[in-house]
């Protein structure tokens, strides 16, 4: 659980603050993306809430204590920090990498040598052959994979990630996007998130913050937040396509099931109303079919997008 | 070579007199440039001001600096040692100083978030990435010693630079050629081994 309330950072000489009393809660196990044009004060609010900016005044509670009374290092051992740079350390191997916080808490070696081979097969990383790798033999893909591993092992309760596939190609982004979304589900974090790219925010982010001019304009859950954005400057940064994206984000189950007849292969299993629509634009019927049987049609779909 | 066969003590006294003039001046140098480039590395102004009085250093020619000495600390070996430390410092401590400010700012950012304290940083990420610009700053630095320890002759600090002097004053071409010689194995034998040894640092810590 991360509360932030009133949150401000000015800096010094700068005329407007770039965080301006900004207030935002995560409750424990979901995740949060912060979005905004650049120089929105996304990244900023991040950096605060592990401390790498001090906030001007504020508070941040995580788990209910305060973090601005805590010591800062100690506070940066219980979150995990993923950036879009990755940062791995390039002279120590795969494992020293992942045991970075682990051997800053002081575990022992054996603790550590369960832990690192436990966060690697986490992140898909068979541990045997990746280990004792160097950051330089990797591919993008899997350095950011050690970077989220890197994160996860000293099991903290709070993730604070800042663009993190930003740097990662998009076949390869769209894959890591989806796992690390199963595996933040799977493991209960509490997430903050920042990212300049809508359908990111809204795949990985429960809900979903919009900030502007170090201001936060909105914040809802991401379905909420497509269907209603809260003003114009909201509609024109969530994308005329917004109601495609939240389409994306509701299974197929979300429809009624019908009995309609719809030619062609049944759509695949977990796929979503986008899909189903584009299936239908695709073979120009007015029904698609669904894996179990049965089809969901078009008028369906068009009275659950008008229903936002 | 005549000579070198005749007087093999004197050789080898003049090799270890070098060497242990070169050894002391660069360690000297090594240890007061090591920590201060460490500690004006992030204090922006400091670090500009500190390199720029290594620059203006390394513009003085190495006899100027003897000389300049002479005066102040006499002859002998320690004022030739006091010299070769002077030359040392300003390769080393340049580039410490550019090798923490340019070691990879994503690392430390990392480093930062997931909980170093400041020294915990400093051991475990900044020298390291700095390492092998600090190694090719101490590489400069020795073989400029080695090839400057030559010149100690002049203000009686001893080394090879004696062959070279006397053989001149006695007109003994053999002891000079000899001297001269041995100063620039010596020299090249230096940038040969340390380059090698930088390579593989770099190695080690870029992956590369």
């Amino acid at each position: 659980m991360i509360e932030i309330e009133g949150l401000t950072k000015r800096w010094p000489g700068a005329d407007r603050a770039s965080v301006e009393d900004i207030s935002l809660s995560v409750p424990e196990g979901t995740s949060c993306a912060l979005i905004g044009p650049s120089g929105s004060g996304k990244t900023t609010l991040l950096r605060m809430v592990n401390r790498l900016v001090e906030p001007s005044a504020g508070s941040i509670r995580i788990g209910g204590e305060d973090a601005r009374a805590m010591d800062a290092t100690a506070l940066r051992r219980r979150i995990g920090y993923v950036i879009q740079e990755v940062g791995l350390f390039p002279h120590w191997d795969v494992a020293a990498n992942i045991a970075t916080v682990p051997t800053l808490l002081g575990w022992d070696r054996a603790r550590i040598g369960a832990r690192v081979e436990e966060v690697l097969s986490l992140v898909g990383l068979e541990p045997a052959r990746f280990a004792n790798r160097r950051p330089h033999e990797l591919s993008g893909g899997e350095r950011q994979r050690v970077g989220v591993a890197r994160a996860l092992a000293g099991d903290p309760p709070v993730l604070l990630m800042d663009e993190p596939f930003g740097a990662v190609d998009p076949v390869q982004r769209a894959k890591l996007q989806e796992e690390v979304l199963r595996l933040l589900q799977q493991l209960r974090k509490t997430v903050l998130l920042v990212t300049h790219d809508v359908a990111e925010a809204v795949r990985l982010g429960d809900a979903v913050a919009l900030l502007r001019d170090g201001r936060l304009i909105q914040h809802a859950p991401a379905a909420a937040m497509l269907a209603h954005p809260a003003d114009g400057f909201a509609a024109e940064f969530l994308g005329a396509n917004r109601v495609l994206l939240r389409l994306a984000l509701f299974p197929l189950s979300s429809l009624p099931v019908r009995t309609e007849p719809a030619p062609g292969p049944a759509l695949p299993e977990g796929a979503t109303l986008r899909d189903a629509l584009a299936r239908m634009l695709a073979d120009g019927t007015a029904a698609a079919p669904l894996p179990g049987g049965g089809s969901i049609t078009l008028a369906d779909l068009l009275a659950f997008a008008g229903r936002g | 070579m005549e000579w070198l066969r005749t007087h093999p003590g004197l050789f080898l006294g003049a090799v270890g007199e070098h060497l242990l003039l070169s050894l002391t001046g660069l360690a000297i140098g090594i240890a007061l440039a090591l920590p201060v480039g460490i500690a004006v590395a992030h204090r922006p102004r400091l670090a500009e001001a500190s390199m720029m009085l290594a620059g203006a250093l390394r513009t003085i020619p190495s006899l100027a600096v003897l000389a300049a000495l002479l005066p102040l600390l006499g002859v002998g070996f320690t004022p030739s040692v006091i010299a070769l430390a002077l030359l040392a410092l300003p390769p080393v401590l340049v580039n410490t100083v550019i090798g923490i400010r340019t070691a990879d700012p994503a690392a430390l950012d990392a480093a930062r978030g997931l909980g170093m304290t400041g020294p915990q940083r400093a051991v475990r990420v900044e020298l390291p990435l700095a390492a092998p610009l600090i190694f090719a700053g101490l590489r400069v630095a020795a073989v400029q010693v080695v090839s400057a320890a030559a010149l100690a002759t002049f203000i009686g600090g001893g080394g090879l630079g004696d062959l070279v002097t006397q053989g001149l004053a006695l007109l003994d071409t053999g002891r000079m050629l000899v001297g001269a010689i041995a100063i620039a194995l010596l020299a090249l034998g230096t940038e040969a081994a340390l380059g090698m040894l930088e390579r593989h640092l770099a190695a080690r810590v870029r992956g590369a």
